[in-house]
């Protein structure tokens, strides 16, 4: 496969300490995930608070370093952070966070801070007008500062500026979760415009199973460090393998479903508790003993080629969703 | 006879306009909910209705409770009313409870103020009230301070303290908005089943279309502090009136079927110190002639309790699901 | 717990050693102390025979080292000036300084916290920037040109108090004004930003929804939570006991600790200064040590370990 981008096995563990006088205790935040990322496409990465999806998009970009497991770009390994081949790199691989306000400078107006990255980059500083016009924002506005724009224009300056270096790779975490319907909604459109006419590829984080659906041609299920289920977003969502998928497309508020949804148990497990087996056994009802003894491994399943990672994965679920 | 009466209701800040005019019913054991993006005034209505607001607010108009007027009433009054008649719950559960108070004192606190119980009857009712929201465990639970529960418990004890007060009138801002979808879906299910135990009405507010589709039998719209439009559910998910009903409606991404361009409104809320002298719609709508610039335009009916503030609204064309 | 102890203890250990050496080098370097207190025309044999007397002819690390392990052993060592042991002449002094720096803290207490409670509550009214401006006064304003002024207007104009000395109640009253109202403005100004933080919190919202009364929500919701920052700023004051008058009974000629700090730094009197230095860092240490478990008196959060 020509993967533009390819993490194998990635793990990253956290130390974390509870209160005053608390040892501190190990977390796997990511516990062994795997993808690959085509040129143009766009990989949705989904999951709640806590799955691990945000930091296996900071491993991809090398912001982090991975403690086990690699990324590999275009088939090579990712160079170590902060090198001068990682940088070069990195200006291939830009990332779009959820809060504008937060990424941009409050003393710098938008004009200056996507030029900024041409600058830099020894490329042509002219260039940031028509940056601007590509993602919809006026010329008027590169004269503006962050505060003085709002939430979805802020957004359009931070793609306006992720793009300055012609990224191959766009990581989106949460870039929608802040902005309001509407906004949301021209945001998404703007990244399958930009995805279509520069044909970068997308790593879309976000816990908005909607928003992943319409911009992603694939889609991978997080859950407690881990990818559960992967595949095309039309099946995936409309008939999904794993109990947790089932739970999550079930959870989604509309029309008529008031009662008619699977409800999980319990809360969200803490990553410091993993359970035993398959983390989701606590939660699932379908969970067998072999569940908690054994964790099921990520693989396709034989009668649709599904990639799931559930003992049950074979014999299809009954009960409607 | 409607539980709350809403007419006439505007409130600014430092001289802007936040809220233009607000006239609401809710009647008795009914479920409403209030939609709308950031700012355009749905927390701040009920806010306002209940004395909520700091002191620099300047509110006018009228908010009758079952006919007892609240705007400007004796503080002894509205302190009996909060939390008495009228509860009300936050968008974020874990901050909107005090952290050094245990759980059981917060919601005792409560109990004395509008049931006179103290001592063991108060903390037996305590313990009822949690285990009534499903807070497992519930006796020893009360002697566990807040951040010992999660994001959906607290939301689940908030609740708990709310319906201390056996009220008439459960005020929600936006309940599930910083909780996880599964714990979305847990609260949702709660809050339905409290109604049908309660016979309570609520008001639902909330930027999630999908969440006051599923909960609530009557939905009013709001845009720049003003209602736009106000139907029963069905009406309004079927057949919007507003434009900017239905470009709420189309820039939500669909969960199944066909993928479409979104149809994002384009543009964004006007700023409350430029506000259009029209409809403040006017500048994003499709449908705008010069009429619309005249006079924000009065609500009227388009169909059996269904009315839109437009002149040009739309009619019967079933336009999204 | 112990983990917790023992960090502290440790961290303390650290603390104390480099007080101890950072004065030793400091008062070493600086002078001799057999010149200073021998007097420079005594004859050079009784100079010689101090030495010889003090160890002060030995190497500085030997003296260093005899030093250090002499207070491992408990023995803080004896004054040059007169011979008596070092810890009793500041003993000696603590309840004078005590004298003037407890009634200073009741004040600061009584002072800063309701004003700052009350600028809070009435936030950009009149009272709130009147409170403001005397706070930042009150701070800027050095202690010994505050002490000074009150003299000059209290004691040289008016009569109405006296300017030094120690022999009655009324020669405490001007100089723990001066201790006072420099710590009370900043706790005012401490309690005033940590009353707002508090009080534009979710939880206090929540608690008048529910019905309870303005007065009680400040009592009863806001209040503690905003002790927990300000409990910080009491603690350092409570650490600042014994050291914290030095100007002002220098100022007032108070025979406190802080007077015999300056003496003893004058003679070169290593023992006494080292004495009264360990002391400090030891109070200190200990202020900031309650402060940490007042905190998790205060903030369950910082109590249990546990998280839902």
């Amino acid at each position: 496969m020509s993967a533009l981008l390819e993490a194998r096995g990635l793990v990253r563990r956290y130390r974390m300490r509870r209160g005053l006088f608390g040892a501190p205790v190990a977390l796997r935040a990511v516990d062994g995930v795997s993808l690959a990322l085509a040129p143009g496409r766009t990989l949705g990465l989904v999951g709640e608070s806590g799955c691990g999806k945000s930091t296996t998009g900071r491993l991809v970009l090398g912001l982090e370093a991975p403690d086990d497991g690699a990324v590999l770009v275009e088939g090579r390994p990712m160079p170590p952070p902060a090198s001068a081949e990682w940088r070069r790199l990195r200006a291939r691989m830009q990332m779009v966070f959820q809060d504008p306000l937060g990424a941009l400078d409050r003393r710098l107006t938008i004009g200056a801070q996507v030029a900024e990255p041409l600058v830099i980059h020894g490329l042509d500083p002219a260039r940031m007008p028509a940056l601007l016009a590509g993602v919809g924002l006026r010329p008027d506005q590169a004269a503006r500062y962050p505060h003085e724009l709002s939430g979805g224009q802020r957004q359009r300056a931070v793609i306006a500026r992720a793009l300055a270096t012609d990224p191959s790779l766009l990581v989106c975490d949460e870039p929608i979760s802040a902005l309001d319907v509407s906004i949301q909604a021209q945001v998404m459109n703007l990244l399958q415009d930009v995805q279509e006419r520069l044909g970068l590829a997308m790593l879309f984080i976000s816990h908005d199973l909607r928003a992943v659906r319409q911009v992603s041609h694939r889609v991978a299920v997080m859950y407690l460090g881990r990818i559960v289920e992967e595949g095309e977003p039309d099946a995936v969502f409309a008939t999904p393998a794993h109990p947790y998928t089932r739970a999550l497309v079930s959870a989604i508020p509309r029309r008529g479903r008031a009662g008619a949804r699977i409800v999980l148990k319990g809360d969200p497990p803490n990553p410091a508790a993993r359970p035993t087996g398959c983390a989701f056994h606590p939660r699932c009802a379908h969970a067998v003993a072999r569940c908690s003894a054994e964790a099921p491994v990520l693989a396709p399943r034989a009668m649709d080629g599904r990639i799931v990672a559930c003992h049950l994965a074979e014999a299809p679920l009954a009960e409607a969703a | 006879m409607s539980l709350v009466a809403i007419r006439d209701l505007t409130v600014g800040f430092d001289g802007q306009a936040a809220l233009r005019g607000i006239s609401l019913d809710v009647a008795p054991g009914e479920a409403l909910g209030l939609v709308g993006e950031s700012g355009c005034g749905k927390s701040v209505t009920w806010l306002a209705a209940l004395g909520l607001l700091p002191a620099k607010a300047m509110v006018t108009g009228s908010v009758r409770l079952a006919g007892e007027e609240l705007l400007g009433a004796a503080p002894a009054t509205l302190e009996r009313v909060r939390g008495g008649r009228v509860a009300m719950i936050f968008q974020d559960p874990s901050s909107s409870l005090n952290p050094v108070l245990r759980v059981g004192a917060q919601i005792t606190e409560a109990l004395a103020l509008h049931q006179g119980l103290h001592g063991a009857a108060a903390r037996a009712e305590a313990r009822r009230l949690l285990d009534q929201v499903g807070i497992p465990d519930a006796a020893r639970r009360l002697d566990a301070y807040p951040h010992e529960f999660s994001g959906g418990q607290s939301q689940r004890v908030m609740i708990a303290m709310a319906l201390a007060g056996r009220p008439d009138l459960l005020v929600a801002d936006e309940p599930t908005t910083a909780l996880d979808v599964t714990i979305q879906a847990q609260i949702l299910e709660l809050l339905a089943a409290l109604r049908r135990e309660t016979e309570m009405a609520l008001v639902l507010i909330s930027h999630d279309l999908g969440v006051v589709a599923e909960t609530c039998d009557r939905v009013a719209v709001m845009y720049a502090g003003r209602i736009v439009e106000e139907a029963p559910v069905e009406a309004l998910f079927e057949r919007p009136a507003h434009p900017y009903s239905w470009g709420l409606l189309g820039a939500l991404p669909e969960l199944e079927g066909p993928r479409r361009r979104l149809a994002a409104i384009p543009g964004g809320v006007p700023e409350p110190w430029a506000m259009p002298p029209g409809c403040a719609f006017a500048p994003r709508c499709p449908r705008r002639d010069a009429g619309c610039d005249f006079a924000p335009p009065a609500p009227r009916s388009v169909g059996p309790a269904h009315r839109a503030a437009c002149l040009h609204p739309a009619r019967a064309e079933a336009c999204l699901a | 717990m112990l983990r917790f102890f023992t960090i502290r203890l440790l961290r303390a250990a650290v603390t104390l050693t480099m007080v101890v050496t950072f004065a030793f080098l400091v008062l070493i370097a600086s002078g001799d102390p057999a010149d200073i207190i021998m007097g420079s025309d005594a004859p050079p044999e009784a100079i010689e025979a101090f030495r010889q007397a003090w160890g002060l002819d030995r190497p500085i690390w030997v003296q260093y080292l005899s030093y250090f392990s002499a207070i491992l052993s408990g023995d803080l060592g004896r004054s040059m000036r007169d011979g008596r042991d070092a810890i009793v002449l500041v003993a000696e002094r603590i309840p004078a300084t005590l004298a003037l720096t407890l009634p200073a803290l009741a004040l600061k207490l009584a002072l800063g916290i309701p004003a700052g409670i009350y600028a809070a509550l009435h936030r950009n009214s009149m009272a709130d920037r009147a409170v403001m401006v005397l706070a930042v006064a009150g701070f800027t304003i050095p202690s010994f040109v505050l002490g000074l002024l009150l003299v000059l207007v209290f004691a040289v104009q008016l009569g109405w108090l006296p300017s030094g000395g120690q022999e009655s109640w009324r020669h405490a009253i001007l100089p723990v004004i001066t201790l006072g109202i420099g710590g009370a403005a900043v706790l005012a100004r401490f309690t005033r930003s940590a009353m707002l933080e508090v009080l534009g919190q979710p939880y206090i919202r929540t608690a008048s929804a529910k019905g309870v009364a303005w007065r009680a929500v400040v009592s009863h919701h806001a209040l503690p939570n905003a002790a927990i920052p300000t409990v910080t700023i009491i603690g350092f004051m409570v650490g600042s006991l014994l050291a914290g008058a030095v100007v002002v009974e220098s100022v007032f000629s108070w025979p406190g600790v802080g007077r015999l700090l300056v003496t003893a730094v004058a003679n070169r009197d290593l023992a006494v200064v080292q004495c009264i230095l360990l002391l400090v860092a030891a109070t200190m240490i200990t202020a900031n040590l309650v402060v940490d478990l007042l905190y998790g008196l205060l903030d369950p959060r910082l109590r249990s370990g546990k998280e839902g």
